[in-house]
């Protein structure tokens, strides 16, 4: 929790690209890092951990505006650097997207309800629909800002639709699920996108009774920018795909769609083959935009492409306003979020002491060739079991379960330790000069006698896990 | 030492290991330590323990160590007597496959087509000759001594089980531990432990226990690899891969190889569960080795994380790392 407020949560809707990286993956399979966050996340809710400000208060004020992922990330850091923190939140309810997007079934509310209140217990002020509409009238009253009202604009698109078509936002259809009003959509249920927010939208669909949930998108499905495991899910609670299709035409019950192919670009291009497919309503889901208003007559301040510009330290153009999470030109994900929160934070910090931002020590990877996997114990992943079938097309449970305590364990054991001494002893052993003194201290257990030590590289070889480097000498 | 609580006497033969543990006048054994002939290591250490009972001090026990020099050709006069004694020491060979001290001369432990100063890449069978050396662990088995075991540097958890368990018992024990030797293998210094690896895991060399002549455990192999990818990085094998190479070598070199395998059981839990060692023509373990091997195959003894768990003093707390027993 020094780095991130929201294990619970990152352990449910994060893409996981850290596993993508895992050196264990060119062994077997990649170690289940989000399955272990989303373990460890929910044991401290269920323990009860709370976080302290270790640091007298500095006086300064900063405001947030949103209380996304992103928002709630600076506040938690802003809080535990000492600063007082206000959170000026549009809605009735903290948590963005993890909230009036992501669905119940893929993050429980009760998890997001814990990690928030975590945050606020630091001393944080949330202001419920607050919504900052002129940034510039408020500035002043702040020693610094931290924007992060994301995305909300459902981005619409010139659809032809007759007068009693129906035609709604996903993003809308998901935040009135949560607000408590049930979208009205009929039995069969169109869908129009390919990505994350498309299958959320199909599933929930599927979910609130219709018997149909298809998904229509323009290319092929490897290019659909929804994430496989997505895909997959909505697949096996029987969401239909359409690919290669653009929607022509709304009507009451049906929809006119184009067969598109791809050209040699890899570009859909219209075919000019109609068909009509039954729908009694249809979805949009085709990204989202940012409501930038409030930054009206902001000076400086630098708006590309519909996202506001900032530097490496998330500063906007103008000077003491920071931005981050979807309202800036990076991917768009909870976990990018949080860390904006996090940067933000620590230049804000910087910006308001006058001191330069603590560096951020970033080791060199530890890369496969490094390791000697032949001392690691052959252990199959394992995978986190998911809800049947029957309660996944019914109700709003959570699909993907949590493993218990000893299969987390087991799973964080597969963790290599990649670049970092575990103190196996192996060095110790194999040295042939007994050059390797062992400290047995904390953080230093290890010391290589550098009198004794001919250069044979046997302890670099023998490593397990890389942590030892030889480099020639100077001389 | 901790095997003995302390109380240990070595007595060494010459070779590799006094020369660069003593070199005069100084010692680096914090122990009492006797040295006495290159040939006769057995002999002074059965010495030694003869007086040690007749002073009634069984509390101290007794070592010997010599290369595979000092063992199998010099001192095997010495070692057998001890062993058929039955004298109450624990005789250390450590092999790394050639007279190294004095230059890398060939032993009856070297093994076929390496190439030493004396038997050179030379001729219609180039490196040493195919179908001579001898096994000493199996001829220690043959005098149905207490203990014999075969260990490699590779697996140093299982040595140090291995000396702890010939400790337990009284009589002549025999630990036979096979050591690369760079210098005289022409191999990398940082690839020693992975040659050690891999000559197990070839079936090159059978790491295995054995109780008055009957063998009680072996190691399996846990990724089997050919013979060639142990061969390879070994200068003293180079002639076997030049061009053209000698791919019939290595080819007799594979078939001793799979014939350890065998004989031994060596192949993964799994993959033939002992029918090898039951169904080979040519094995030689007699039927009630086969039962004890089941036996013990039943019990548990097998079984790689019983192994390993047992081998492993404190590696419980870390069992994404649990070493092969
Ligand atoms: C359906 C859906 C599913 C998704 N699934 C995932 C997923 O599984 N994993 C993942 O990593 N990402 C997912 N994302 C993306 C992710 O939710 C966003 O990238 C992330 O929430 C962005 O965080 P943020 O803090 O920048 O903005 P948001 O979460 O959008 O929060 C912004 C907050 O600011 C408030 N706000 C806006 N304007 C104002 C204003 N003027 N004054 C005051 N408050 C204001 C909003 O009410 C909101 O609470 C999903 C998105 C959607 C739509
Ligand atoms: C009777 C006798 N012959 C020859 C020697 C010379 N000599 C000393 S050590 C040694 C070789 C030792 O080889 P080995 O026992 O395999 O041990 P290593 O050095 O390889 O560890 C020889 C030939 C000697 N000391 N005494
Ligand atoms: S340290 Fe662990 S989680 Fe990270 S790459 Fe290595 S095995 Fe994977
Ligand atoms: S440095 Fe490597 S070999 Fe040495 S104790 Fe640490 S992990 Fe083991
Ligand atoms: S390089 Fe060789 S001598 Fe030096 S510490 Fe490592 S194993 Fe020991």
């Amino acid at each position: 929790m020094e780095d991130n407020p929201f294990p619970a949560i990152m352990g449910r809707v994060c893409y996981h690209p850290c596993e993508t990286a895992c050196n264990r993956g060119q062994l077997d399979e990649a170690v289940g890092i989000n399955s272990v966050e989303r373990f460890v996340g929910d044991e401290a809710i269920r323990q009860g951990w709370t976080v302290s400000v270790d640091v007298p208060p500095t006086g300064r004020h900063v405001l947030v505006v949103g209380a996304g992922p992103s928002g709630l990330s600076a506040a938690y850091h802003l809080a535990r650097r000492g600063h007082t923190v206000t959170i000026r939140e549009a809605g009735p309810m903290a948590g963005g997207m993890m909230r009036f997007g992501i669905p119940r079934y893929r993050l429980s509310r009760d998890v997001l309800d814990a990690e928030v209140r975590r945050i606020l217990d630091l001393g944080v002020t949330l202001e419920l629909d607050a919504k900052v509409t002129d940034l510039m009238a408020l500035k002043d009253e702040y020693d610094a800002v931290f924007l992060a009202v994301g995305a909300q604009l459902g981005r619409r698109t010139y659809i032809p639709a007759g007068s009693a078509a129906h035609v709604l936002d996903a993003v809308d259809m998901l935040r009135d699920l949560e607000t408590g009003e049930k979208p009205l959509l009929g039995r069969k249920v169109a869908v129009y996108g390919g990505g994350n927010t498309a299958m959320d939208a199909a599933r929930t669909a599927k979910r609130l009774g219709a018997s149909e949930a298809v998904v229509v998108y323009r290319r092929t499905q490897d290019r659909a920018p929804a994430h496989e495991s997505e895909l997959a899910e909505a697949e096996d609670e029987g969401v239909l795909f359409k690919w290669l299709t653009t929607i022509k035409q709304v009507d009451a019950g049906k929809l006119v769609v184009e067969r598109m192919e791809l050209d040699d670009s890899g570009f859909p291009q219209p075919t000019g083959e109609l068909d009509e497919l039954d729908a009694d309503s249809l979805v949009l889901a085709l990204g989202q935009e940012t409501d930038l208003s409030l930054l009206d007559g902001v000076p400086g301040l630098v708006v590309d492409d519909g996202v506001v510009a900032v530097g490496p330290d998330l500063m906007t153009g103008c000077p003491g306003i920071f931005a981050g999470g979807d309202m800036v030109p990076y991917e768009r994900s909870v976990t990018v979020a949080i860390g904006h929160g996090k940067r933000a934070a620590r230049h804000i910090d910087a910006w308001l002491s006058g001191a330069a931002p603590e560096p951020v020590a970033r080791p060199a990877p530890a890369t496969f060739d490094t390791l000697n996997t032949w001392y690691y114990a052959d252990a199959p992943r394992s995978h986190r079991a998911v809800l049947d079938r029957a309660r996944r097309e019914s109700t709003f449970d959570e699909v993907v379960l949590g493993h218990d305590e000893s299969t987390a364990l087991l799973e964080a054991r597969r963790c290599m330790s990649c670049g970092n001494c575990f103190g196996c002893d192996n060095c110790y052993g194999v040295c042939p000069d007994n050059a390797v003194i062992k400290l047995g201290r904390p953080g230093e257990s290890y010391l290589i006698d550098l009198d004794y030590c001919k250069g044979c590289g046997l302890c670099v070889a023998e490593c397990p896990s890389g942590a030892i480097q030889m480099f020639p000498e100077e001389i | 030492m901790r095997a003995t609580d302390g109380k240990l006497l070595a007595v060494n033969s010459t070779g590799c290991l006094e020369v660069f543990s003593t070199p005069y006048p100084e010692s680096s054994w914090q122990l009492p330590w006797l040295h006495s002939l290159f040939g006769n290591g057995p002999a002074v250490a059965a010495g030694v323990a003869a007086a040690l009972r007749a002073r009634g001090r069984d509390d101290i026990r007794v070592i010997g160590q010599a290369g595979d020099g000092g063992t199998v050709d010099i001192g095997f006069g010495t070692l057998s007597g001890m062993f058929e004694r039955n004298d109450d020491v624990l005789f250390v060979c450590y092999d790394n496959e050639g007279y190294m001290n004095t230059g890398v001369q060939r032993s009856g432990a070297t093994p076929p087509a390496a190439t030493t100063a004396n038997t050179k890449a030379l001729g219609p069978e180039p490196g040493n000759a195919f179908g001579q050396g001898k096994n000493v662990p199996l001829i220690a088995m043959a005098h149905e001594i207490p203990y014999v075991a075969t260990a490699t540097v590779a697996e140093l958890r299982d040595l140090e089980y291995k000396v702890e368990r010939a400790m337990s018992f009284r009589g002549a024990r025999y630990l036979h531990v096979f050591v690369p030797c760079p210098l005289g293998w022409g191999a990398a210094s940082a690839d020693t432990i992975k040659l050690a690896r891999l000559v197990k895991e070839t079936g090159m060399f059978p790491v295995f226990e054995a109780e008055r002549g009957e063998v009680t455990e072996v190691s399996r192999i846990r990724r089997q690899v050919p013979v060639e990818d142990y061969l390879r990085p070994q200068r003293r094998y180079a002639h076997l891969f030049g061009d053209p190479g000698r791919p019939d070598s290595v080819a007799r070199l594979q078939a001793s190889a799979d014939r350890n395998i065998a004989r031994f059981g060596l192949l993964p839990e799994g993959t033939r569960d002992g029918e090898a060692l039951r169904d080979h023509p040519r094995h030689r373990l007699q039927p009630c080795q086969q039962d004890r091997l089941v036996a013990h195959r039943a019990r548990g003894l097998h079984e790689p994380d019983a192994a390993v768990q047992r081998r492993l003093p404190g590696r419980g707390e870390h069992p994404g790392l649990a070493l092969r027993g």
